[in-house]
């Protein structure tokens, strides 16, 4: 073997040491050269109308975006609401009853495959299956698209938090003469309740900040939502259309936009993993 | 037919409560195959005018007309492709020596700090990336890097043309940072699964932290490493907004990385509400179809690899 120098050896130890701190740093510089100019120039967009009234027409300022913001908090409900149940009993299979069968290693691969998928592509799934058909853009279409992100999501991270649940468990339960489905639901469910509540948190927060899958199937809309099978108001389909206009004032409305979306997702990414930690701290 | 006894009945009824529980969880969890299926055969029965039109030549004509209604996908592919490799050739290299610094070198209060940073780089949404790629990243890169870089590699036709921003180096530099968190923490978890042993064992023999790593920690983690550089393979070739707000969305090939391009993701996100007539619509549609079968191809592949590494190292990543 080719002997070196201890100098050339410690040298290059040190370079790399050096290197990857930097290579650190710069990730640690993004995060925060991204946050700060969304929370600059987001703040400034802040007032009462913003949050109170709806878009003004194109070149004329003032106004605010309250039918977007409601818009948003609906579809996002509304996604929730069909994804959070399918996902988790998703997972019930996938924990309880499939464990190792190949039919459960089957769902397991498409879950993986439907979450890689770029979410435009569940866009243009929406809209050819939901869209198309009806022959009008709707918010229960963006809701739909937004469950199928969540989906695999809610699944896979149920799986995991119900598999952590000891055996011994189930087993005093089903000794006890408890059907399967009280065992679960009531003792399984209860004992991985941090757990699940935490993946549909970390979904909700990945479906908050989407927009490629809303783009053509909840549109957007200027006006109050009367109903989600219209067109749908929503922040990130504004941000959009807003940052791509001429009128300083509607790109100035696109940054408050982003902030209270930034706000929302990393409230709930830093909530869902602050709930996970104090648990595991008690726990352990 | 004996009366059933009390005990008995409720068990019977016990039992097709709990068939009906297992059936209803096998149902939701046949939702998530129903929908990959009902993707693709959606996009395949959608595409159908476009794929009759243009044939194979669709993936290799540059066209792209809506008004004489003629369409090509090599355009939208090429600055697919082009802004990956960027994204990858930035990307790799920074997210396995940040992972380093991680797991190796950075004691422990700052590897957390660092690690929930680099974290919350993967929450940040993609319009976000955009917004600020748009207005803030581009006007940086037009008036420092592109400059600099036109001056010193300007000899190459990779970094010729006017410095405007937008476009395709812009865009890869930001999906490198969208996609360092996934590899950064798949990574990451390889390098925690080598053994100390192993490591103390070369620490033993005289070796400086760089040599352990290089010898023995990436070495022992080298396919998970794989692994984790195609999941963020596969993140970079479908991200949409980011993209479609920093590349430019021009229908064109050029050789210099400053001038504007698109990707099959950007198109979609552009032209899609806007296509009225059925061939254009079509042909937006066979574009998600070929997006579709990449990410495809790259996540059965991921999916394959790691299951390999997991079966090897005796534990699931």
């Amino acid at each position: 073997m080719k002997a070196r120098s201890l100098f050339a050896r410690r040298l290059s130890d040190y370079l790399i040491k050096i290197l990857s701190a930097l290579a650190a740093l710069i990730a640690i510089f993004a995060l925060g050269w991204i946050l700060s100019v969304v929370v600059s120039r987001g703040v400034s967009a802040f007032n009462l109308d913003f949050f109170t009234k709806l878009p003004t027409p194109p070149g004329i300022s003032g106004g605010g975006l309250a039918n977007a913001i409601l818009g948003t908090l609906l579809i996002t409900a509304l996604a929730s609401l069909i994804g959070i149940p399918i996902g988790m009993l998703a997972g019930v299979y996938l924990a309880e009853f499939g464990l190792d069968r190949p039919f459960a290693s089957m769902i397991r691969f498409a879950a993986n495959v439907v979450m890689g998928m770029p979410s435009i592509i569940i866009g243009v799934f929406v809209y050819t299956l939901v869209v198309k058909p009806a022959r009008h853009f709707s918010g229960y279409a963006g809701a739909i698209a937004l469950a199928i992100i969540m989906l695999p999501l809610i699944a896979r991270t149920s799986e995991d938090m119900l598999r952590l649940v000891p055996n011994s468990l189930r087993e005093s339960a089903l000794a006890l003469g408890a059907p399967r489905w009280k065992v679960t639901l009531g003792v399984v469910f209860r004992s991985a309740k941090t757990g699940l509540i935490t993946g549909a948190l970390l979904a909700l927060a990945r479906i908050s900040g989407e927009t490629a899958p809303l783009l053509f199937t909840a549109l957007n809309s200027s006006y109050w939502m009367r109903s989600p099978k219209e067109p749908t108001a929503n922040l990130t389909v504004t941000i959009f259309n807003y940052a791509m206009s001429p009128y300083p004032d509607w790109k100035a409305k696109a940054w408050g936009a982003s902030l209270l979306i930034m706000i929302a997702v990393l409230a709930l990414s830093i909530f869902s993993r602050w709930i996970f930690r104090e648990k595991k701290i008690r726990k352990g | 037919m004996p009366k059933l006894s009390p005990f008995q009945s409720r068990s019977a009824l016990q039992n097709r409560a709990d068939l009906a529980f297992r059936g209803i969880t096998v149902f939701c969890a046949t939702v998530l195959i129903i929908i990959m299926l009902a993707i693709f055969f959606e996009l395949v029965r959608n595409s159908g005018l476009s794929i009759k039109k243009f044939g194979l030549g669709f993936l290799l004509s540059m066209a792209w007309n809506p008004v004489t209604q003629n369409f090509g996908a090599l355009t939208s592919i090429f600055g697919t492709v082009v802004s990956t490799i960027i994204a990858m050739i930035i990307a790799v290299p920074l997210s396995i020596i940040t992972a380093l610094f991680l797991v190796e070198l950075a004691p422990p209060i700052l590897s957390r700090i660092v690690g929930i940073g680099v974290e919350l780089l993967a929450a940040v949404p993609s319009i976000i990336y955009g917004m600020w790629g748009l207005f803030v990243f581009a006007p940086f890169m037009a008036d420092h890097i592109q400059p600099a870089l036109g001056k010193t590699l300007g000899f190459l036709p990779l970094f010729q043309g006017p410095p405007m921003g937008i476009g395709m180096l812009s865009a890869g530099i930001i999906l490198a940072l969208m996609i360092i968190p996934f590899i950064c923490a798949v990574t990451r978890d390889v390098f925690q699964m080598v053994p100390a042993a192993v490591k103390e064992a070369g620490f033993g023999m005289g070796s400086t932290t760089w040599e352990v790593t290089r010898k023995v920690t990436i070495r022992y983690g080298f396919r998970g490493v794989i692994g984790a550089c195609f999941l963020g393979l596969g993140r970079a070739v479908g991200e949409t907004m980011a993209v479609t707000f920093v590349i430019g969305n021009d229908h064109r090939i050029s050789a210099s990385l400053f001038s504007a391009g698109n990707s099959i993701a950007s198109t979609l996100a552009n032209e899609f509400a806007e296509a009225a007539e059925p061939i254009y619509l079509s042909s937006l549609i066979e574009l998600g179809l070929v997006l579709f079968l990449i990410t495809f191809l790259i996540q059965i592949f991921a999916q394959l690899w790691l299951r390999r590494i997991a079966k090897g190292m005796g534990d699931r990543l």
